[in-house]
């Protein structure tokens, strides 16, 4: 199983974060509109927000369980999280930012080089983020989640920030992963076509 | 060069004075700017006003409160007497600890508001890569409030250099101990006919303050490349 996930959180005086859901292996689609709660979702199975009660378990590894006192801490998550605005650290060039997380990965599948020509992002390791593209840097944020070694990706609407043209490509690059990586991916999106060409399971949220 | 020997006494003991005052306050100015930016704790607004008392208070009163302190038979300066055998009344070392408290609510507010600026959502993508605390602090905090970093050293050394009120209460006008620019300046003034001494001495003051600045925003150009930073 890749997601089990049982979790709530209050957002606030009147709102409400609730979702339990179990899904095999490949994509798995979080679908809804905006302010459902897809983003708070990805943020507490990564570790950044703490859901008030419930569980997370990932590819059978608990990291959270409220019942059980288990709070696994975000750096020792492994998580892959590709933000929707890339979120790249601004004071490091693309290089380095690709070899942040590098140091926690146990194994490596692929050098940081094979990971830049996979993505097709070789000709930007010099560059400063605030250079890139909307579609380079989401792709600099796919590079920098896949080298540090990650158990499972989260991905947060990252063809929300491109254009039509970009949309395909990233797309398509997605689907790599998904195939030749094999890892459990957690897809956040309010695109009915994306998610229906890229899940294998879909999950509502409303 | 062009400065008398009496003159090169008054500016090497003044960037002695500031840079050992700045050097010493900039990890207690961090930690406060860092404590008051992050930190929620009862008495926050306490520590806030406390830390910025010395620029609301006239210098002089902060200069009586250092000399019963830190006067040798002071709570302070007794102790620090008898375990360091450090003396500070009427030493630069106590021009050193006045300009400092001088310049630390300066330097606090240039570094808190940087810290309050860096997004933590960087840290928290930081985070999901396997950076402890400690290594995002290093690598991300730290850097990106770089540029107020900076900025807080530069208005920290520059109101250390015009320091006068509170230090020439606390170890008074000693010509080669305590006697820095402003002092100088100010002794040379109760001098009838010393004009050309003052106005040599004002200058020496333009020069230092105005070459601090373009150095700092030197170091910041070099500290923001690829993202544009200023000092001021």
């Amino acid at each position: 199983m890749s997601f089990d996930i049982d979790v709530c959180r209050r957002m606030g005086p009147d709102a409400e974060v609730a979702l339990r859901f179990a899904s095999g292996a490949g994509l798995t689609a979080l679908f809804g509109p905006s302010g459902a709660g897809k983003t708070s979702l990805l943020s507490m199975v990564a570790g950044l927000l703490r859901p008030d009660a419930g569980h997370i378990r990932v590819a059978g590894e608990t990291v959270f369980d409220a019942a059980a006192g288990i709070d696994v801490p975000t750096a020792r998550r492994f998580a892959g999280y590709v933000f929707q605005d890339a979120r790249l650290f601004p004071h490091l060039r693309v290089r380095a930012n690709l070899r942040y997380g590098m140091r926690r990965a146990t194994e490596q599948t692929m050098t940081l080089d094979e990971m830049a020509a996979f993505l097709g992002i070789a000709p930007l390791l010099d560059r400063w983020p605030r250079s890139l593209s909307g579609g380079e840097a989401q792709r600099v944020a796919i590079g920098r989640a896949l080298l540090s070694g990650p158990r499972f990706l989260l991905m947060d609407e990252p063809l929300a920030a491109l254009d039509h043209a970009r949309r395909g490509e990233v797309m398509g690059l997605i689907e790599r992963v998904r195939d030749e990586l094999g890892l459990p991916i957690l897809y956040v999106s309010h695109d009915r076509g994306e998610v229906d060409r890229l899940a294998a399971t879909v999950v509502e949220m409303r | 060069m062009l400065l008398s020997p009496d003159e090169w006494q008054i500016v090497g003991l003044s960037l002695k004075v500031s840079g050992v005052a700045v050097a010493l306050t900039l990890p207690v100015a961090f930690g406060l700017a860092y404590l008051l930016a992050r930190g929620k704790f009862p008495g926050k607004i306490l520590l806030d006003a406390l830390v910025y008392l010395p620029l609301v208070l006239p210098p002089v009163v902060t200069g009586w409160l250092l000399l019963i302190g830190f006067g040798l038979r002071g709570p302070i300066g007794s102790r620090v007497h008898d375990w360091f055998g450090l003396t500070l009344i009427f030493r630069w070392t106590g021009a050193a600890l006045a300009a400092g408290i001088m310049a630390l609510p300066l330097m606090v507010r240039a570094m808190r508001l940087s810290i309050e600026a860096v997004d933590r959502r960087i840290e928290g993508a930081a985070r999901t890569l396997g950076a402890s605390d400690w290594r995002v602090f290093w690598t991300i905090t730290v850097p990106l409030a770089l540029p107020g970093i900076l900025a807080g050293i530069v208005l920290g050394f520059a109101r250390s250099i015009g320091e006068f009120g509170a230090t020439i209460t606390f170890v008074s006008n000693i010509p080669g101990e305590t006697q820095t620019l402003p002092i100088a300046i100010y002794a040379a003034l109760q001098v009838p006919g010393s004009d050309a001494i003052v106005t040599r001495l004002a200058l020496i003051s333009v020069v230092l303050s105005l070459g601090a600045l373009i150095v700092s925003e030197l170091l910041a150009r070099r500290a923001g490349v690829g993202r544009g930073g200023h000092v001021l």
